[in-house]
Parts: C-alpha cells; structure tokens; sequence
C-alpha cells in the first residue's frame, strides 16, 4: 500500500515536471515588453530634423488630441513597407504622426522621405537612440499611440500592417 | 611663488578627486550595466553587447549617474521602460514569489521527509 502510494507519488511529480519543461519549451524565448500598459509620455528635449534646432517635447505634443510617435529609419527595410499605411494614417485630422529618426544619416533620411513622402507633422532626431529608449523602444520599427492625456497608450513593434492601422483608426476615433 | 605652490597643490587635489570620482562612477556604471539584460540579442549583458539597444542603454546609464541618479533609482527606470525582465536579479514581488519561495518550501519538504525516513 504505503509502495503503491510512493510509486503514485513520483508519478505526479514527473507528470508535473514534464507538463512545466514541455510547456516552457513551447513558449517564445524572445522576450517582449509588455505593450498594453498606460505610461506617461516621456518629457525631453530633441533635436527637430528640419530646423536642426532643440524643441521641448511639451511643444511638441501641446494640442489636444492623438499623436502617433513613429520609430523609423532610412536604412530599416520594414519601415519602407509601413510608409504607404503611415501616409495613409496621416491624412486623418484627428491624429498627428511625430516621427524619430532612429541612428540615421540625415542626408538618407531626407532622400527617404523625398522618396516615399512625409506623413509626419515634425520629425525628430535621436542619433544616440536615447530618445527611443525614453519611450521604452528597443529597435526600428516601433509605433506609440499618445492620447490626448499624454499617455502612452499603445506600443506597435515591428512594422505597421493593415490590421495594427485599423486598430489605431479604432483608438484614435 | 608660494601662490603658485599653493594654487599646484589645489590642481593635483582636485585632479586626483576627479579622477577618484570618475573611476568610482565607472565601477558603478559596469556593475549596472552586467545586471541588465539586452533586448536584441537575448542572454547577453547589455555590458557584453554590442548591439544598437546596448550601446544607448550604455549612454542612458552613464547620463543618469552623471545626472547623480542611485543605482535603484538607474534599475526602476529601466523596469518602468521594459518591465522586470531587464533585470537580471528580480526582486521578490507578485509575479516573482513563486521564484524566491519554491526552492525555500522544496528545501522545508525535502528537510520533512528526511525527518520521517530517519527519525530523529
């Protein structure tokens, strides 16, 4: 009896480590910050791209309504294939798009934008990639949904496509 | 000429303190930096990495240490960014508990049933 029981035993505890490893291996191994979370609109000082002259990011980001802060670079392959939905996105009155050129030469940055064209209101430069580090951003594309409170309401890593633009157009409605 | 003595020995002071203060803040920074995870390539040190993410999380730290921030204060603004996984040594919280106490209750379980088998 008291074998039966030590034999049951260790049947559970194997099942129950094999169910924990089988699950973890099934799990992604790239960790990704959570995305969903209201966060406060970082305050910083950047360098505007056209002007090349410091703006505060509470003139920036003064009017009442969406900002849309877009992470993009001339060298990133996927930033080229979310232009076409940020030029979209752009033409709604209730959203403006700030734009972070992210490590970029600014010679390419603006042959990039006379190529595809400028859906932002104002770009910013972050050379170092501080500035998207203030925002919680740890590559290029990244996309940040502001609402009219100054909250980052929404993070988008990776390349916009038709469904995130949606989702934006539902949020900014 | 005694001015100038004077004003020679202040120089070397003040230089020995800068040079004092700044090794102090690279030690900090280096501790800080081995104790944060990098983003982009997974399992690195941000110290070991060489990646884009790295080398501006490497200038944010050493902002922010120059700016006299402490290092807890350096740790809750990356966990604020990126969330607890940043940190290579997590704190005891809700989603952590499970972490810092099963090794603490299979030692007690382990400590029971040594008990029992031997009886003493």
């Amino acid at each position: 009896m008291k074998n039966k029981l030590s034999i049951s035993i260790i049947i559970i505890f194997l099942s129950f480590c094999f169910i924990i490893f089988y699950k973890g291996l099934n799990n992604s191994k790239t960790y990704t910050p959570q995305i969903n979370d209201k966060k406060d609109m970082p305050i910083f000082k950047a360098k505007d791209f056209n002007s090349n002259t410091y703006v505060d990011s509470e003139k920036i980001f003064e009017e009442d309504i969406f900002y849309i802060v877009n992470i993009w670079a001339s060298w990133c392959v996927p930033c080229r294939t979310e232009h076409p939905i940020l030029m979209e996105l752009s033409k709604s009155q209730s959203v403006k798009l700030i734009g972070l050129n992210y490590r970029d030469n600014q010679i390419n940055a603006k042959n990039f934008i006379n190529k595809f064209g400028n859906p932002y209101s104002q770009i910013l430069i972050d050379k170092d990639g501080t500035l998207g580090i203030e925002f919680g951003a740890y590559g290029v594309p990244e996309t940040f949904v502001i609402d009219k409170n100054k909250k980052i309401i929404r993070k988008f890593v990776g390349p916009i496509n038709q469904e995130i633009a949606d989702k934006i157009k539902l949020i900014i409605k | 000429m005694k001015f100038l003595k004077i004003f020679m020995i202040i120089l070397l002071v003040n230089s020995f303190s800068q040079l004092k203060s700044d090794e102090k803040n690279n030690e900090l920074k280096n501790k800080i930096l081995k104790n944060v995870r990098c983003l982009i390539c997974q399992g690195q040190s941000v110290y070991d990495s060489e990646s884009d993410f790295a080398s501006s999380i490497k200038l944010i730290v050493d902002r922010k240490i120059n700016d006299g921030l402490k290092e807890e204060l350096i740790y809750e603004f990356l966990k604020e960014k990126y969330g607890d996984w940043i940190i290579y040594d997590p704190k005891l919280n809700k989603n952590t508990y499970i972490l810092w106490l099963l090794p603490l209750l299979l030692f007690l379980l382990g400590g029971v049933i040594m008990k029992k088998k031997l009886k003493f």
